[in-house]
């Protein structure tokens, strides 16, 4: 059993959690993953890794409840306790074992989209603790959703934000900035994109343009995540790979952006399918709209 | 002198009802029937059985204990070389080990071996557990890397021989392919698989379990910092191999291993539990080993339509004789000679279909089965929600690739040898992760060498 440490809520429905997790926190490095699962019957959830502090033994991970199961995990509370919390998955950010004086070289864009803010902070912690200074844009879809940005603030070079509605910062999208700044004059030698599928799927086609090397950061369906199940295989460059033993880092400009998203998607269709389906049945009649075929 | 009456039948639960439920498909003997079907043995001078068994089981003799209705005894007979006998006598396939080489099969049949196996072994989880004699620390740690057949043989010599061991499993249950990939209605996970494990822990083997080896722990930290003599890897067989076919990706396509962690490790046909499984209507798997058997008999059971599609013959299925027969029994569609050239997906993605080639049988490979060829122009679809591949496993890297010394062969397995020791001194390795996807029994025994070679190794110091 892992303990919850601390608890916060940092925005509507997403939650800050650090748990107690010594063997995690000792071997974690920045770009890499957990799995959790909440009690007996959980399934077993891939979160990335937001936060580690190997003197204390913890890791910090942030989640947003978008099912049961999200939901299921942010219901518990500091002193209570979660089954399994297996880690660190996955390959490090590969700046991690680059050669230091070639890295401080090296100007960094990050670009964080909602939650997916969260496992940007430990890789520009990184980077600004050996000397390089990273610039951030964080997006979400307005002032309240915007997580992280004070401790972004103290780690990063700039920071710029975005807002759908521009209730804070630049008003629109994170590749409209993105733009922008560039159009301004701003150079990068790396853009690092984590959030949303979708979001990542167009900084990549942005930075395509400008010929600006990209990663981006895998969240698939896993079960295991050792790389035993293959539900994360993703099309990289044409061929298969498994997000959680090849990845979860993967070049933005190679991966096929439609074919993880509809995958992603595999089993959320059966819940909403399953669902109707015991809706229907439950209101007594046969299924006529095709849902049960 | 041997009782010369045909094969004690065993009592099985009823295909149709069977082909809704999880539950055990076998009963076993019970006493009556199995010193009955005991009385069959010939004890040959020269039994052909134990020659054929991959740890060579002493079979006439725990027969003839068992037989006299000494239980205990036959269990020590067995013992001596098994430690998993009501798995081993649940999931070998003795058609070609033991039972393939007794001399009443000539004619007629062999004695049930796999079955009395299986009757001592749950006999010794019900009457008999390990006797926990207070054993003396040697002060010597031994780490083993993965709780799946090999892991638990080698911990549970080691433990008996004085040393102290812990096992590292990286999923949140114990067993490996015990629990993740063969189903309940095989291998009962409660009545059988965690009796074993409990027994190990009485012996007094600890068991961690969310440690994956190579991320969470290293073998160098286990051996540096954590001051282990010596390091058992048992990790298993690895990642599952796909066709490389167009529409492999689409939705509805998922790997045997997927499908059965999801049913098995995850209970995923339990309405308790929270884990997602998908099976449609119709679920097509490719394979023909047991694994593929495991996934068509698990989608019938969770309501689908299922069918086998193998490429070559019916005679070249590698699963076992007890598993081809019972999924037939229970209604799945075996379509051999056959094999995909592509999945159909509809306009969202989802699998509609699979398309395959007829096959003909040409010359023998060099497996010495015959080589499955193609009829040109004979591809047909067959239309279906999931297509399961069961096609095997490749290495998992990760132990591999983070620990310095240890050499792996072409394919990414360990390289070992006969005795479990690898290329860097104090690490052992056996089972799948040495040979690639094999058994229960050779990975049983391959953990057992290596707890031999293991125990060699720290008492003379090389």
């Amino acid at each position: 059993m892992y303990a919850i440490l601390e608890k916060k809520c940092l925005a509507e429905g997403i939650w800050l959690m650090k748990i107690e997790a010594p063997r995690v926190a000792h071997s974690a490095k920045p770009g890499q993953f957990i799995i959790v699962r909440v009690d007996e019957h959980g399934e077993r959830i891939p979160l990335t890794i937001s936060d580690f502090d190997p003197a204390e033994g913890s890791v910090t991970i942030v989640t947003q409840t978008i099912g049961a199961s999200t939901r299921k995990l942010c219901a518990k509370e500091v002193g209570d306790s979660i089954a399994d919390f297996a880690g660190p998955l996955g390959h490090p950010s590969e700046f991690v074992k680059c050669d230091l004086e070639e890295l401080k070289k090296r100007r960094y864009i990050f670009i964080a989209g909602g939650v997916g803010t969260a496992p940007v902070y430990p890789q520009v912690k990184w980077l600004h603790e050996h000397g390089v200074q990273a610039d951030v844009i964080i997006g979400a879809k307005n002032r309240d959703m915007l997580i992280y940005t004070e401790k972004m603030k103290a780690v990063a070079g700039n920071l710029y934000i975005a807002t759908d509605d521009g209730s804070e910062g630049f008003k629109g999208l994170v590749t409209q900035l993105l733009e922008k700044l560039i159009a301004e004059g701003k150079e990068y030698d790396e853009c690092v994109a984590i959030g949303p599928m979708i979001m990542m799927k167009f900084v990549a086609l942005t930075t395509k343009k400008y010929n600006l090397k990209t990663t981006v950061s895998l969240n698939t369906l896993m079960v295991d995540g050792t790389g035993m199940c293959g539900a994360c295989r993703v099309t990289v460059g044409g061929k298969i790979r498994f997000t959680c033993v090849d990845g979860p880092e993967f070049d933005g400009h190679e991966v096929d952006f439609n074919e993880a998203m509809r995958r992603q998607g595999m089993y959320k269709t059966q819940e909403q399918r399953a669902a109707a389906i015991a809706a229907e049945h439950a209101a007594g009649h046969e299924c006529r709209i095709g849902l049960d075929k | 002198m041997a009782n010369r009456i045909p094969r004690v039948p065993v009592r099985e639960q009823d295909p149709a009802i069977r082909a809704t439920n999880f539950e055990e498909v076998c009963y076993g003997y019970n006493l009556e029937e199995a010193t009955l079907e005991a009385s069959r043995c010939l004890h040959c001078k020269k039994p052909r059985c134990v020659a054929a068994c991959p740890v060579g089981i002493n079979i006439p003799g725990f027969i003839a204990a068992l037989h006299e209705g000494d239980l205990r005894g036959a269990a020590d007979i067995i013992a001596n070389d098994s430690s998993l006998p009501s798995i081993c006598g649940r999931v070998c396939p003795q058609e070609s080990q033991c039972e393939g080489s007794c001399v009443l099969g000539v004619k007629g049949e062999p004695v049930a071996i796999g079955k009395l196996e299986r009757f001592v072994g749950d006999w010794k989880l019900d009457n008999a557990p390990e006797t926990v004699e207070e054993i003396p620390h040697n002060g010597k740690k031994v780490a083993i890397i993965g709780s799946g057949p090999s892991g638990l043989a080698c911990a549970s010599d080691l433990a008996k021989a004085g040393y102290e061991v812990k096992i590292f499993e990286a999923l949140h249950k114990v067993g490996g392919v015990l629990v993740y990939g063969i189903p309940e209605f095989r291998l009962p996970k409660d009545k059988i698989v965690a009796r074993e494990i409990d027994s190990l822990r009485r012996l007094g083997v600890e068991i961690e379990t969310d440690v994956i080896a190579g991320r969470t722990v290293t073998i160098d930290s286990l051996m540096n910092e954590e001051g282990y003599d010596a390091v058992f890897i048992g990790s298993g067989a690895g990642l599952p191999r796909f066709m490389g076919i167009p529409g492999e990706n689409y939705n509805g396509v998922v790997s045997a291993n997927e499908f059965l962690t999801r049913a098995n490790l995850m209970h995923a046909y339990d309405g308790e539990y929270d884990t997602p499984i998908y099976v449609g209507q119709r679920v097509v798997v490719v394979g023909g080993g047991n694994v593929a058997m495991d996934a068509v008999r698990t989608a019938k059971r969770l309501g689908a339509n299922a069918t086998i599609v193998y490429r070559r013959s019916e005679k070249e299925l590698p699963a076992r004789q007890e598993e081809v027969h019972h999924a037939k029994e229970e209604g799945i569609e075996f379509k051999m000679l056959n094999n995909p050239v592509e999945v159909i997906g509809d306009e969202k993605g989802w699998v509609k279909a699979v398309r395959c080639i007829r096959m003909e049988l040409g010359e023998p490979d060099a497996s010495g089965r015959r080589r499955p060829v193609e009829v040109e122009g004979s591809e047909f679809e067959i239309p279906c929600d999931v297509v399961i591949m069961a096609l095997g496993t490749s290495p998992n890297p990760l132990i591999a690739a983070t620990t310095d010394g240890l050499e792996t062969d072409r394919r990414g397995c360990i390289v070992a040898n006969e005795e479990g020791v690898t290329t860097r001194k104090g690490v052992f390795a056996g089972g799948d992760a040495v040979t690639g996807a094999a058994t229960v029994i050779l990975a049983m025994g391959a953990g057992r060498k290596a707890a031999k070679a293991i125990d060699q190794y720290i008492k003379e110091g090389k």
